[in-house]
């Protein structure tokens, strides 16, 4: 069945630099914004701009992520003829292998692809917050008659030498690409969405498959080489909040960010909903002796303490005269009485005790917790 | 192992909120901070393991069957069996049924294709989070032909002057079904019937031109039927009046029954809606309260349930009310003891009062 265009959603990256919060399940299914995963943000920008073929490509500590996945049925993505599908990793009569890099793991999808015959095809990862209609990057891709549309945003000039830096003429063609360039040309920093025409891509990607020495991925190896091919590649220029949730620090921020005010991504926007699988958990329950300031605090929870600029997951339970802040609490976490918990992120199910005490230090990455972290304070 | 099927049976169940029936039936009616009455029936047959329901339902049915969906959110969604939604079919000229036996003789497919042997029979009204395991083991135990659910109350109470008192021998067999108003031994209206047994009767009503199963059929045969009772003792309530209707939900900001009603056995299945975590402002002062998600909060709400969506503006106070779905309360408003159906808007500056006993209540969508 012929589609003008297919997404394929990266999203079997390990995140190391999430240390605990990835320790058993893949980075795109990290708990995110007191209801969501963070994948949510992408299929459900997927569904919004209506693209209803998605290939999402999993690998990493799968099983919760293809669980949250499901048919798709949040995202309008349970489908008869297209819909979501999950692609892992499979050998074959000539064996097979691990996905070695972005471009590898689309490669070893092509027969997926292939099936619909696409114009294009869009290429996202599972680990970023926005909300991006990927029909006008499209829209721009075509008016270009581009062969590759790279969605850029403009990043403050000092940290430019951390992203992948497109240099463009006046027109957005790109002419240049500079990965973490020490002297930036330019502040336009690649977001990691791609729209290729199907075709040229294709045959890049079987050439890349043949060089033993490519590190089969996007930004290092593909499009280095269809600029040096002097295919006609265009940026498109985004405008809105966007973060890569790869460290702690930036999980922590891209959360508080959703308790600013004026926020661009918002959850609460009936015009670009973000989807998510929901549960049967009652209303939240704020009893007599309870303050909430400034906080997200979803089903299920029962909150007698103070909370203030904080996320909470379903299921939350705080005691009284206990003190939460600049804290993320993940689903069925329970907070005991005098308790100070500030600047942590506390990991699902986890039980805080009576009286506990845990102060993250304000310059300082925020404090990690999990079960093991809690018997050992007990211990000590 | 033997079966049960269900069937909601909602022809006698009248408009009995008032405003909030007004657009809708009485088991479509929001109640707890995201349900709908038929929530908790729906819910607890299908923790029975009841696989296909029946509904029936005359009248305003629209905002039911939306609810409802495919049964989807209930785990009715099924190959076989699953949700029946079963509204009037008036057609058949030749046809002499009359009240909910006409639902029962229209819809004889239903029980028939059923490989069930019995089938529990239920309204909305009567409000719990439990099971039928015990209640159809005791049943099939006892070879009842019908078992009756019951509930001893501590207080008779207005709600319960609609409902029937149970009058027992010593060995639990259904002696009188009374309106005695002394009497603590109410029947929920809830009750398991043979099939076997349900189709004769049927026949029988139908012959002699009756109109209400139970009271024809059972009721009035309790003589030569095996007729029990089967009591529960977890918490439950019974909403058939707006006066219950507001108790009950302002009971709910009540700890104890909080988790009674919700914490006790797994939960309550609702329509899944998708909304986000509720969002607190710098300037929200809640407390006392139960909100449901999707609210966005900057004013004072004190003793009040707030249903999915509901925007409260900087400034507005909200006390012992219940506010509905996707309501707007703007700035300067001060609300206490009313309930606002869903989507009603109340413009800056504006005071809404009614008093305990006499919540005012403001229908759907209106703007004030």
């Amino acid at each position: 069945m012929k589609k003008e265009i297919v997404g394929m959603l990266l999203a079997g990256g390990e995140g190391k630099r999430l240390g605990l919060l990835t320790k058993s399940l893949a980075k795109p299914a990290v708990p995110f914004g007191g209801k969501y995963r963070i994948i949510d943000f992408t299929l459900s920008n997927c569904s919004n701009s209506g693209i209803h073929t998605v290939g999402v490509l999993t690998q990493y500590s799968p099983l919760i992520l293809n669980k949250h996945i499901g048919i798709g049925k949040p995202w309008d993505l349970d489908r008869q003829q297209d819909g979501v599908a999950i692609l892992s990793p499979y050998t074959a009569k000539e064996g097979g292998s691990w996905y070695t890099g972005t471009a590898d793991a689309i490669y070893q999808n092509i027969h997926y692809i292939d099936q619909y015959d696409p114009e294009y095809i869009l290429v996202i990862s599972g680990d970023h917050i926005y909300q991006m209609d990927y029909d006008d990057l499209l829209d721009h891709h075509k008016e270009n008659d581009s062969d590759a549309t790279i969605s850029v945003i403009e990043v403050p000039w000092e940290e430019a030498s951390r992203f992948g830096i497109l240099n463009t003429n006046d027109d957005l063609e790109i002419y240049e690409f500079d990965e973490k360039p020490a002297n930036p040309k330019s502040n336009l920093a690649s977001m990691g969405i791609y729209i290729f025409n199907w075709k040229a891509l294709r045959s890049y990607l079987v050439n890349d498959a043949t060089i033993e020495n490519s590190d089969h991925d996007f930004g290092k190896d593909i499009i280095p080489a269809m600029l040096n091919d002097g295919k006609r590649m265009y940026a498109y220029r985004f405008q809105g909040y966007w973060k890569d949730v790869g460290t702690i620090q930036s999980y922590w921020e891209a959360n508080m960010d959703l308790l600013e005010e004026d926020l661009s991504v918002s959850l609460n926007n009936k015009e670009w909903r973000t989807y998510s699988q929901d549960t049967n958990y009652p209303p939240q329950f704020i009893d007599e002796q309870a303050i909430v300031e400034n906080s997200l605090i979803n089903s299920g929870s029962w909150i007698s303490g103070h909370i203030k600029n904080s996320i909470l997951f379903e299921g939350i339970e705080v005691g009284s005269k206990s003190f939460v802040t600049e804290s993320i609490l993940h689903p069925e976490v329970k907070v005991g009485q005098n308790c100070t918990i500030k600047r942590a992120i506390i990991m699902e199910h986890v039980v805080i005790p009576d009286g506990t005490v845990i102060d993250g230090e304000k310059e300082e990455e925020p404090i990690v917790i999990d079960a093991n972290y809690v018997s050992q304070l007990i211990n000590n | 192992m033997a079966k049960l099927m269900g069937l909601i049976n909602l022809e006698h169940e009248h408009d009995f909120l008032n405003e909030l029936t007004y657009f809708r039936c009485g088991a479509a009616t929001p109640f707890g901070g995201r349900y709908r009455l038929i929530d908790f029936t729906l819910s607890n047959m299908t923790k029975t393991s009841i696989e296909e329901v029946a509904i029936f339902t005359s009248n305003k049915y629209r905002s039911l069957m939306d609810h409802l969906g495919t049964g989807a959110d209930w785990d009715l969604a099924r190959r076989h069996g699953g949700l029946f939604i079963l509204p009037p079919d008036w057609n058949d000229p030749t046809d002499i049924s009359r009240g909910d036996l006409k639902h029962f003789h229209n819809n004889r497919d239903y029980f028939h294709r059923s490989k069930a042997e019995h089938v529990l029979i239920s309204g909305s009204q009567f409000i719990a989070n439990t099971d039928y395991d015990a209640a159809f083991a005791y049943h099939l135990e006892r070879d009842a032909d019908v078992t009756c659910i019951s509930v001893g109350v501590n207080e008779c109470l207005p709600e319960h002057a609609s409902q029937l008192r149970i009058e027992a021998s010593s060995d639990g067999w259904i002696q009188k079904l009374t309106n005695d108003l002394q009497n603590q031994h109410v029947f929920t209206g809830v009750y398991i019937i043979k099939k076997e047994v349900l189709m004769k009767l049927i026949d029988e009503c139908i012959a002699y031109h009756k109109d209400h199963f139970f009271l024809n059929g059972v009721n009035s045969n309790l003589d030569s039927l095996k007729v029990q009772y089967f009591k529960y003792e977890g918490y439950s309530i019974f909403v058939n009046s707006v006066e219950s209707f507001f108790r009950h939900n302002m009971n709910l900001l009540k700890p104890t029954t909080y988790k009674g009603l919700f914490f006790q056995n797994s939960f309550v299945h609702t329509k899944i809606s998708n909304e986000p975590p509720v969002k607190y402002r710098e300037s929200a002062e809640v407390t006392g309260s139960l909100l449901a998600n999707g609210c966005v909060v900057e004013g004072n709400v004190e003793n009040s349930l707030l249903f999915r969506g509901v925007k409260v503006k900087n400034g507005a106070t909200i006390k012992n009310s219940i506010i509905m779905q996707r309501c707007t309360i703007e700035e300067g408003v001060h609300l206490e003891n009313v309930i606002l159906d869903k989507d009603v808007v109340v413009t800056s500056g504006q005071t809404l009062m009614g008093s305990k006993e006499m919540p005012y209540v403001v229908a759907k969508r209106k703007t004030i």
